[in-house]
């Protein structure tokens, strides 16, 4: 990440990269998170599912410390323009990581219950997909936040699209299970609730490029259909 | 100059709409204009302080001038009562439009003793007359011409009323004005400014010598006072311009690099100059 911020006072400065740099790591936790507890569920590993679920309790300090670190520079630095969007788009990211962190439990949880009970042939392939899309679209969400990429970031939000098809599919073929053999429904039960986990983190990381585009364009850009936001901030009409 | 300001100086206005600022600052609806800068030079000599100005001003609303020392803020700030009159090398060109009437306040053969009448300052650092607080705000009406005691004695308790003063003051009219605090003198200038009924107050860093609760007392008076006066202000300080206005026009070097909404200027400036100055990054 570029130090981007030259303001006179340096220190300003290096408090203005301190948020940027830690939402980056507070985002790197996260994307691990996910990643063991899909791990946890795919393997059946009761451990790893586990120690996902003691490690948000470190997901929620970082947003704390972030907060009121953000308190801080809005107390003593009164913000104004860029600075004042990068402070508010700190406060809701971090939120919104938060909030994946507790999906990223919630998968961890399930794949501990799961861990007990028979496998399914497919081994959750369901889940591996649909896991490894959202966790890539956060990858790229914080990859955007980082270059300040206005573009990746109306493309992620794209791919929510794509994940919301993928989650209803999902769950068509996991109701299909359950009508066959009634015996699976309280396991699939479970798996429901690790895709709906998923399609959530998918809604997470679409609101955090949302919040890139108003750091970075001053516009915000929430409840605006995709085609709007592609018209009015990257100048593109679609056929 | 952007673009947006020359489209804005090339239309044609008959005052009955808000200014056009620059980008984004949507005019509030039911604003009217209350002056119109148009092309406005002014020279200190050899010396070409501003820079073909155009900028609209509205009626009871707050314009804020920000900008580095040496900008023009204060130059421009005066030319609206013709203080620069006091110089014979100093030149205005351009003009400074009131409205509704339309009068030209730099134009040739316009009294600047009038102008002043509609247009009040108040100074940086409080300037009461070595005189009685009565006297300091009777002045005003006195070089106007009013006698009638009654007369006077009802417009000082108003503008000291609308000066936020007279609950202190009014057991002591005829005590010397220096003896006031440094906040009171200042809210005491204000009264003076207010007792001839101006049109328009100018404020040129009003609270740059006050402590913060004199300070926070004069801009909850400013607030109070856009009900009746158009009010322009010259601020350093940024934060209270943020506050105060809602219009800001930031300047530099002589020139209007930006004017919009005050919400407009400080979250989402369009110009980088104007982004520069405001979050600090000026070197």
């Amino acid at each position: 990440m570029e130090p981007i911020h030259t303001h006179i006072s340096r220190q300003y400065n290096a408090e203005l990269d301190e948020i940027r740099s830690r939402v980056l790591q507070m985002g790197g936790l996260v994307e691990q998170q996910i990643e063991q507890a899909l791990d946890a569920l795919i393997k059946g590993n009761t451990a790893t599912g586990e120690a996902v679920i003691m490690n948000d309790t470190q997901v929620n300090k970082m947003e704390v410390t972030i907060d009121e670190e953000c308190n801080q520079i809005i107390a003593r630095r009164q913000p104004a323009a860029s600075d004042l969007r990068l402070v508010v788009a700190v406060i809701k990211t971090i939120t919104d990581l938060e909030r994946i962190g507790d999906e990223a439990e919630k998968i961890a949880r399930m794949a501990v219950q799961l861990a007990g009970e028979e496998r399914p042939k497919n081994n959750y392939a369901e889940i591996q997909t649909l896991g490894n899309h959202v966790r890539q679209m956060l990858h790229d969400t914080l990859d955007a936040f980082a270059r300040l990429d206005i573009e990746a970031a109306v493309r992620i939000a794209r791919e929510d699209i794509k994940v919301d098809q993928k989650y209803e599919g999902t769950m068509r073929q996991l109701i299909t299970y359950m009508m066959e053999d009634p015996r699976t429904i309280s396991r699939v039960l479970n798996v429901i609730w690790a895709a709906r986990a998923l399609e959530r983190i998918g809604d997470h990381a679409c609101n955090i490029c949302e919040y890139i585009i108003y750091l970075v364009k001053g516009k915000d850009v929430r409840h605006t259909s995709l085609d709007q936001v592609e018209k009015e901030i990257l100048g593109k009409i679609n056929p | 100059m952007g673009p947006d300001m020359q489209t804005a100086n090339a239309a044609k206005t008959t005052g009955d709409r808000a200014p056009r600022t620059g980008t984004g600052g949507l005019a509030e609806a039911g604003t009217r204009l209350k002056a119109q800068v148009r092309n406005l030079n002014f020279y200190y000599g050899n010396v070409h302080a501003l820079k073909n100005i155009n900028l609209e001003i509205a009626e009871k609303r707050v314009t804020a001038l920000i900008g580095p020392s040496g900008c023009g803020k204060t130059t421009y700030l005066r030319c609206f009562n013709r203080m620069h009159d006091l110089y014979v090398d100093n030149r205005y060109e351009g003009e400074i439009v009131l409205r509704p009437d339309g009068l030209n306040i730099i134009g040739k053969g316009v009294d600047p003793i009038e102008v002043r009448m509609r247009i009040s300052m108040v100074f940086q650092k409080p300037n009461p007359f070595p005189k009685s607080i009565y006297e300091n705000v009777a002045y005003g009406l006195r070089v106007r011409g009013v006698r009638k005691r009654s007369i006077v004695d009802e417009k000082v308790e108003q503008a000291l009323q609308a000066a936020a003063l007279w609950d202190e003051v009014k057991d002591r009219l005829h005590g010397l004005a220096f003896n006031l605090s440094g906040g009171q003198q200042q809210r005491l200038c204000i009264a003076r400014a207010l007792a001839t009924d101006p049109e328009i107050l100018l404020f040129d860093e009003p609270t740059s010598a006050l402590d913060p609760i004199a300070t926070a007392r004069i801009e909850e008076l400013v607030h109070e006072l856009k009900q009746r006066v158009t009010i322009i202000i010259v601020t350093h300080n940024m934060q209270q311009a943020a506050r105060v206005s809602d219009y800001t026009a930031f300047m530099y070097l002589g020139e209007v690099v930006e004017f919009s909404g005050t919400d407009t200027i400080f979250t989402n400036p369009s110009k980088k100059q104007t982004e520069d100055y405001i979050t600090g990054r000026y070197g």
